[in-house]
């Protein structure tokens, strides 16, 4: 079974839109209750934004995952921005860098089954997280 | 894209149409406050049934939106979140404090009415 | 046949990748011509350990008609995604006709017996050979026992997901009193996948009925840990956005010490004792005013 995979290049805050979008249909496609498509185009949503706001440009990448006879969705923000220096304390519940904008990423893992983070001071960052459907 | 906001009494409604740009969003928060000002509006609700999604920012707007309009003395109450997009919400913390909430428009009007009769009614002319 | 070589120039392993290759094609052939004499005796043996008594002959029959080629394709390409599909496809339609694991690894053992027989009996002339063919079939053969085997069980713990998934719904009625208040009893143990669909059936009841104000009764509710005393906190919020109040009712001591631990500052929540109380409050907050009747006098005695 091929597994689609879609793309989003996020470079304004439109893409912001587009990626929940295509994230919300890929994720329709695959079954995901009404709930769990609101978390999946709100965990969208804030990662994107996150690109936007720390980094020039970056993507959104969409994919189908396969566990044994569960299928699920796997998203991929990636960006070139300048990195997180202490990531333990941007997972920490409620923090964010700066005042008006939100990192949320404590609130990313807790929508998603599985949360992970690279991200390298000057190297920029790479989120991953997956939601597994029934 | 502009969303369209009706006058409708001393009340203004603000019904989202379909998924909001940041620059939408903030569009929409400036001309409410703008428009409470000209028309005097005691009240603004913001119909958000049409989202399907509230992240960060979205809820980080409502709120400034309601403390601005509280502001200009009017009252603001955000209705037609669904339950899903609720559910979303308090999971990723955004609970919109401090802002009233009602379950659709005709809610949000009851809301209003009941809520502005019991601080100061507007005083009623007479004619000589 | 390894013989010594005066000018050794490369020494090709016996049972090697390229001769596996070939011996795979020749006893797929094999197996392939005498298909129809083999999968009868497969089907024998099958009845004779008293395998699938759940189908009937003629379903036996059709099913072991498919596994049989799925099988010998398998062992020609060695291609597993296809017999996985079939094997889920399978264990899909069996499943709910009781048919058991160990009766599926049963019978892909006995296919394999059946045809590994076949194999001895073809090449007995020439040990060396069987010893060769065998050393290729085995790994395959056992590579895909293990495969169906495997995806019958996943698919099996996938439908008892489905089964709890279901039951866990029944569960938790949400019941409209009157109008405008929804009452939520809460039964028994709250795991958080529970907690989790408590608040979305929760959360569109309040919507359908237009809610104002929800009773959420948690008397029979025995104990509650950290993370699911926060989903009944999150429900609370989540119910606010939708405009409804929620009254907490039957929160015992040890419940009350649990949210207070992960700090619900108590005053905040809107908690009444008993059902009976918590009913009463919403009424109030609704405007209702609960008027007396005028009683009967006592029948004269």
């Amino acid at each position: 079974m091929p597994s689609q995979k879609t793309t989003v290049p996020v470079n304004a805050d439109i893409d912001i839109v587009t990626a929940r979008q295509k994230g919300r249909e890929l994720a329709r496609d695959l079954g995901f209750t009404s709930t769990d498509l609101a978390l999946i185009a709100t965990a969208i949503s804030e990662l994107a934004r996150n690109i936007i706001l720390y980094a020039n440009t970056g993507e959104i990448v969409l994919s189908v995952v396969e566990n044994g006879t569960r299928r699920g969705l796997k998203v991929v923000a990636r960006d070139d921005g300048p990195g997180i220096p202490d990531i333990e304390r941007a997972l920490e519940e409620g923090f964010s860098t700066s005042r008006s904008l939100g990192l949320g990423l404590s609130g990313v893992r807790r929508l998603m089954d599985e949360f992970d983070i690279v991200s390298e001071v000057g190297n920029g960052t790479t989120v991953t997280v997956k939601k597994w459907r029934l | 894209m502009q969303v369209p906001i009706l006058k409708q009494r001393d009340y203004l409604i603000a019904s989202i149409q379909a998924a909001l740009t940041d620059a939408d969003l903030l569009q929409l928060r400036d001309a409410l406050v703008s428009q409470v000002g000209t028309y005097r509006s005691r009240g603004v609700i913001v119909d958000v049934t049409a989202l399907d999604v509230m992240d960060s920012f979205a809820v980080r707007t409502l709120r400034d939106l309601a403390h601005m309009i509280r502001l200009r003395g009017a009252e603001t109450v955000i209705v037609g979140i669904q339950p899903e997009v609720s559910f979303a919400m308090v999971q990723l913390g955004l609970t919109l404090e401090g802002v009233s909430t009602a379950l659709d428009l005709e809610e949000g009007l009851a809301y209003l009415d009941k809520k502005l009769r019991i601080t100061a009614p507007p005083p009623v002319k007479r004619r000589g | 046949m390894a013989e010594a070589n005066p000018h050794p120039v490369s020494i090709q392993k016996v049972g090697g990748p390229e001769s596996t290759a070939v011996l795979l094609r020749e006893l797929v052939a094999h197996l392939r011509q005498s298909r129809t004499q083999l999968r009868e005796e497969w089907a024998r043996r099958i009845t004779e350990a008293q395998l699938l008594t759940a189908m009937s002959k003629e379903e036996i029959f059709a099913e072991a008609t498919a596994v049989y080629d799925n099988y010998v394709d398998v062992l020609e390409t060695g291609a597993v995604e296809a017999l996985q599909d079939y094997a889920r496809n399978l264990s899909e339609r069996i499943i709910p006709r009781g048919v058991e694991t160990h009766e599926v690894v049963g019978i892909v053992l006995l296919l394999r017996d059946v045809l590994a027989r076949s194999l001895f009996a073809k090449y007995r002339q020439d040990f060396d050979k069987l010893s060769r063919v065998l050393d290729a079939y085995e790994p395959a053969a056992n590579r895909i026992g293990s495969t169906v085997a495997v995806s019958f069980v996943q698919e099996r713990e996938r439908i008892i997901r489905e089964q709890q998934e279901a039951i866990r719904e029944l569960s938790t009625p949400v019941l409209p009193v009157r109008e405008r208040l929804l009452i939520l009893p809460i039964i028994g143990m709250v795991d958080p996948l529970r907690a989790r669909q408590l608040t979305e059936q929760l959360l569109r009841g309040i919507r359908t009925n237009r809610a104002r104000v929800v009773v959420m009764d948690i008397t029979g509710v025995p104990a509650m840990d950290a993370t699911v005393a926060n989903h009944l906190v999150q429900t609370v919020e989540a119910s606010r956005l939708l405009g409804a109040t929620v009254i907490v009712t039957g929160l015992s001591p040890e419940l009350a010490q649990t949210l207070v631990n992960i700090g619900v500052d108590l005053s905040k929540m809107n908690t009444v004792g008993d059902l009976q109380g918590g009913i009463e409050e919403a009424e109030r907050q609704l405007g209702y005013r609960v008027v007396p009747m005028i009683e009967e006098p006592p029948p004269q005695t």
